[in-house]
């Protein structure tokens, strides 16, 4: 049994607290911005910190767990930091700070309303995001689920213009379906084990339940998790929220809120269900066949968008289910691949989406066919666009490469040549779309965007140090945090292999 | 079937009275015949205890010194009655806010007749 | 002494609390009003000492008047009757509190027979609730009814004539329940509870008891407003005085859905009402219905307490569905939901109450954001009741679905889980909208806002809002000390 040995530690809840006692700190000092976000900053590092206490012990495959109050008999409200929910935390938490620090460059660039609103919200949904990783039973995983969609909705409707109130109201329409849907299965789940915690390599083994049950019982769970990780037909939100301000599109919905997605995915394929059980049953090829045709087609759909936000939204899409279909190939690479691929995805995006807000905030565009020459203009911030850009068609020396090889690994091994043929043409795809970008930029003229230059420091730090470290972590993957031998850990819980 | 009615005579007219008051409250348009037709429904219910404490050769339950105190079977079932009276003084006293609502509705519409109501309520 | 008769102390209290206002009410306009939350304070002082005694030592039975049953009227304050009776006193300590305002508003020169019939209608239920004999009950019954006629017609004349509907379907209601007690009474010859119940385990049930049942329960489910018998309800709850409402739609109902618990499973025997005799699934389907209808109706009202009554509507439906599931969660579902939502509604209808003693009008339209600066209060309790009547954790709301839920797949009842998850989902669209309204502006860019003055100043008004809020969230986190500690106490036999 290869599961990681308990021992009991307020750590895990330290990590959540920190950002969660931030909130009322930040809603305190509205007059005061700048104390307002040092409480950010404090809260980022200390809950980074936190986390990376956790780090070596979950290397060891050891798991600090901590019981807070009984919430329904029997089930509590329980924490435990396992190695998928360290990793999770680790790329949450780190990128809340660089998130953070960009944050303040552009909302103050912009001069946003709101700000207190915005920093607070952000706050709560990073606390939420880290109780989603360190959730020890799905019930717990459920209450930080719904307290995401909640403490993020703010954060979609910040501009509070008609368009954003609607997307807002699709979001929540979307989230909160999803979030009961997922309610039901988690009550059928109980009724039939008596237990709701998640376990290395599924808990649902010995149920007793059959396979058309456990069919309809994975769909349920599916449509919970795959409204957040943006699984076609249930990714119209995303698109849609692409109207709130850049931070909030780059943290929340390339990082956390989409991120929680498709860990809710690696958490239900490995913890609930277990490879055997997919295999038995015939999920897999369930998940494999909705994944696979999101990622073609949100790749297709990328190619018309005009509008950088939505085409970085429907590239999102495609990579979230790049995930998604590692998973299905239920090999340890393909696991591994997909883990990576969480990480790799979220620092690739991550810039991609601070280089839209860098332009944004400075030159006012948004429109793709509105950067011919910029390029010139803003080198740095264009060259770090082109890294990310490289990552997400999965090129080396970034670390896009190193997941995407792991994934097509993964379906050499599981046998799976239609997925590996996926895999590589929704490369050439993301090459199709984000390649002319940065081509255009660099090599076109337009007169009229010679006259600017880079954004703000605040700004344009943070897409540098994304992007370094996107290459750092490409040729060196496990250098400034243990990724890669996590996610070999993490694999090999799932599939239940002897710790190595 | 004729025994069915023969013997149940009284229970067939509780039931009738049970009717019309229902047919009073739900039929009729104006507001004082709902109240009369509520009126008719709980005095059936009530005349249905009644008929239910009845017995064959038996007299009314105050004490006889030609009667054993002990032979229940020559008095009828006194209980029903006093649950009665407690009824029938809930009924009066619904009849009572019935019609104290009624004066309010009338002082302000001016009109008793459901439809005219509802006309004047818009 | 005086301990031996705490039982009935609750009911008495209430009725003497009643009589003595009228009379004290020349000392001052603030008198009634402070004799109304004295009272209830004290009741529910005597209620929590109550709760506490039953639960360790085991249930109380009191005979009034020193006449022994099943011949003499019999209190019994078991826990299921205990907690309901403790809930009445909580919310009517917490309402009476907040109505001082709204109540000399809408009722000038009048607030002392408003808050007489408040008491007389609270000892009313605190006796419904009690008593051990089904007649008892009935008069019981009645005197709320009349009670609650004179609070809740007492208004405007819009309100006088959903009252008088009120009364119409209320007396019919009571009348087939007194029915239904004259056939039990005729096939057993036993009015008290606990005989009754011990008579039918010998003789078993014949025909003229089930009709008995039947009418007894179509009475209740009147009063309950029980889909379809519901359309008195929403007329009443809109048109009435706030605090009348305040006060009756988060106890009315519950009293009745008690009078159902206690009939189905405890007096009659539960094998039988749940597998025997098609009661519990009738209640369950009907539930379910009114779920669905009272959340579709409630999406269609423009104005706030409409749409609030429709709600309601639907609730009623959530706690009959959990009655109607005659299994362990089914019940703890439903009455964890009695409690949540008496706390919720009270809350709501509150706020409503706020809102119009701040001068706005009831129309959702003509709510702004601008009341998200003026009463900032109001608006997060509001939003947080909100959030626990769609059903998010961690507020209360999200336990009582999530142990109903578990009651419906427990029985396989597949419609009934997808009944509930809709219905949160139809909350969630009428509630958001709300919420939308308090804050965020309507239309293109928002005007810089004129300086507002802040309306939720009075701490009577906003003190009760927030507190309930607040402890729904408690009520949240905490439920499993709830229902370990209250209702694992009271589950009927054989569950």
């Amino acid at each position: 049994m290869n599961v990681p040995q308990v021992y009991a530690s307020s750590a895990p809840l330290w990590a959540v607290l920190a950002s969660l006692l931030a909130v009322p700190a930040i809603l305190a000092c509205t007059r005061a911005p700048n104390l307002r976000e040092a409480c950010t900053l404090i809260a980022a590092v200390a809950k980074l910190a936190i986390v990376l206490t956790l780090v070596p012990d979950a290397l060891n495959g050891r798991a600090a767990a901590i019981e807070l109050i009984e919430i329904s008999p029997g089930i509590t409200l329980a924490l435990k930091a396992d190695a998928l929910g360290v990793f999770f935390a680790l790329i949450a938490s780190a990128l809340w700070i660089v998130t953070s620090v960009y944050s303040i460059g552009y909302m103050r660039g912009n001069g946003e309303k709101k700000q207190t609103r915005f920093y607070a919200s952000f706050a709560l949904s990073l606390a939420s995001t880290i109780g989603i990783a360190f959730s020890a039973n799905l019930l717990t995983f459920l209450l930080f689920y719904e307290l995401l969609t909640l403490a993020t909705y703010p954060l979609v409707i910040h501009k509070e213009s008609p368009a954003a109130v609607r997307a807002g109201r699709m979001y929540l329409a979307y989230a909160l379906t999803a979030g009961l849907v997922f309610l039901a299965g988690t009550g059928w789940v109980y009724m039939a084990t008596g237990t709701l915690d998640f376990k290395a390599g599924g808990m649902l083994a010995g149920s007793g339940l059959d396979a058309n049950s456990l069919r309809v019982l994975f769909c349920l769970f599916m449509i919970g998790v795959g409204v957040k990780s943006g699984i076609m037909p249930l990714h119209s939100w995303l698109p849609a929220a692409m109207v709130a301000p850049t931070p909030v599109s780059a943290l929340l919905h390339a990082v956390a809120v989409v991120k929680s997605g498709v860990f809710g995915i690696l958490r239900v394929v490995g913890f609930i269900f277990g490879p055997e059980l997919m295999a038995l049953a015939r999920l897999d090829l369930i998940l494999a066949i909705f994944c696979g045709s999101t990622i073609l087609l949100a790749s297709l759909i990328a190619l018309r968008q005009d509008n950088l936000k939505r085409r970085l939204a429907y590239s999102t899409v495609g990579h979230l289910s790049y995930i998604g279909l590692g998973a299905a190939l239920l090999t340890t690479t393909g696991f591994m691949g997909s883990t990576l691929h969480l990480a790799a995805h979220a620092l690739m995006k991550i810039t991609l989406f601070f280089c839209a807000g860098a332009i944004y905030v400075h030159t006012h565009k948004t429109e793709i066919s509105q950067l011919d020459g910029l390029g010139r203009a803003m080198p740095w911030t264009f060259g770090a666009f082109g890294i990310g850009a490289l990552g997400l068609a999965g090129l080396p020396p970034l670390n896009g490469f190193v997941s995407k090889f792991y994934l097509c690994l993964g379906a050499m091994d599981a046998g799976q040549t239609a997925i590996l043929a996926i895999y590589l043409i929704s490369g050439l795809l993301n090459a199709a779309y984000f390649f002319p970008i940065v081509v255009r930029a660099f090599l076109s003229r337009d007169l009229k965007n010679e006259k600017y230059g880079e954004a703000s420091v605040w700004v344009v730090a943070p897409l540098c140090l994304t992007a370094a470290l996107a290459v750092a972590f490409g040729v060196f993957p496990d250098l400034i945090a243990p990724v890669f031998s996590l996610a070999e850990i993490i694999a090999a819980e799932i599939m239940q292999l002897a710790p190595s | 079937m004729i025994e069915l009615i023969d013997d149940y005579y009284a229970y067939w007219f509780c039931f009738l009275l049970l009717t019309i008051g229902l047919y009073g409250v739900i039929v009729k348009r104006n507001l004082v015949k709902k109240v009369i037709g509520l009126s008719i429904f709980q005095s059936a219910i009530i005349l249905f205890f009644i008929i239910a404490a009845y017995k064959d050769d038996s007299t009314v339950p105050i004490l006889d010194p030609r009667i054993e105190v002990t032979n229940a079977d020559a008095y009828i079932n006194p209980l029903p009655h006093t649950l009665m009276l407690t009824a029938i003084v809930v009924g009066v006293a619904t009849l009572g806010v019935a019609f104290a609502l009624l004066i309010r509705i009338y002082g302000k519409y001016a009109t008793l007749d459901e439809d005219t109501l509802m006309e004047r309520m818009k | 002494m005086i301990l031996g008769h705490l039982a009935v102390l609750s009911i008495v209290f209430f009725f003497f609390g009643a009589v003595i206002i009228p009379l004290v009410s020349r000392l001052g306009t603030w008198v009634p009003h402070a004799v109304a939350v004295a009272t209830s304070a004290i009741v529910f002082v005597i209620n929590a000492t109550n709760l506490g005694y039953v639960l360790s030592q085991g249930t109380i039975r009191y005979a009034v008047g020193g006449w022994q049953p099943p011949i003499g009227i019999e209190l019994v304050l078991d826990p299921l009757s205990s907690f309901f009776v403790l809930l009445l006193g909580g919310i009517a300590v917490v309402v009476l509190w907040h109505s001082r305002y709204p109540a000399a508003a809408e009722l000038p020169g009048r607030t002392a027979p408003f808050y007489s019939a408040t008491l007389l209608m609270l000892g009313a239920f605190s006796g419904i609730v009690l008593t051990g004999d089904l007649f008892n009950l009935y008069v019981f019954l009645e005197i709320a009814a009349l009670a609650g006629y004179a609070l809740l017609g007492g208004g405007s004349a819009r309100a006088a004539v959903a009252t008088f509907r009120y009364l119409i379907f209320g007396t019919i209601g009571a009348s087939f329940y007194l029915l239904g007690v004259g056939l039990i009474y005729m096939g057993t010859g036993t009015l008290n509870m606990a005989d009754l119940s011990a008579i039918m385990a010998v003789t078993g049930v014949e025909p003229l008891l089930v009709i008995g049942f039947v009418f007894i329960i179509t009475g209740v489910g009147l009063k309950m407003a029980l889909f379809p018998l519901h359309l008195w309800l929403p007329d009443v709850y809109a048109s009435a005085v706030s605090s009348g409402t305040a006060l009756v739609a988060p106890l009315g109902t519950k009293v009745a859905a008690y009078i159902l618990i206690r009939i189905l499973y405890f007096v009659l025997n539960p094998d039988l009402s749940r597998f025997q005799l098609p009661f519990t699934q009738v209640l369950g389907i009907l539930g379910a219905a009114g779920i669905i209808w009272g959340s579709i109706m409630a999406i269609a009202q423009k104005d706030m307490k409409r749409m609030l009554a429709y709600s309601s509507v639907a609730q009623i439906g959530y706690i009959a569905l959990g009655i109607g599931l005659g299994n362990t969660y089914g019940f703890i579902g439903a009455v964890l939901h009695t409690l949540n939502h008496a706390c919720m509604k009270a809350c709501l209808f509150l706020v409503s109450g706020n809102l119009l003693a701040a001068g706005r009008s009831q129309s959702i339209d003509a709510l702004d954001h601008s009341l998200r600066k003026s009463m900032p209060w109001t608006s997060l309790s509001f939003t947080i009741a909100a959030l626990s009547m769609i059903g998010l954790p961690p507020t209360a709301g999200f336990f009582s679905k999530w142990y109903l839920l578990l009651g419906s797949i427990e029985n396989s009842a597949w419609i009934y889980v997808l009944v509930i998850v809709a219905s949160s989902l139809l909350n969630a669209v009428y509630f958001f909208r709300v919420i939308e309204r308090l804050y965020l502006p309507r239309g293109d860019v928002a005007a810089e806002e004129a300086p507002v003055v802040v309306a939720d100043n009075r701490p009577s008004l906003v003190a009760p809002v927030v507190f309930l809020a607040l402890l729904l969230v408690v009520l949240g986190l905490g439920n499993v000390i709830v229902v370990r500690q209250l209702i694992q106490p009271m589950l009927p036999a054989g569950f």
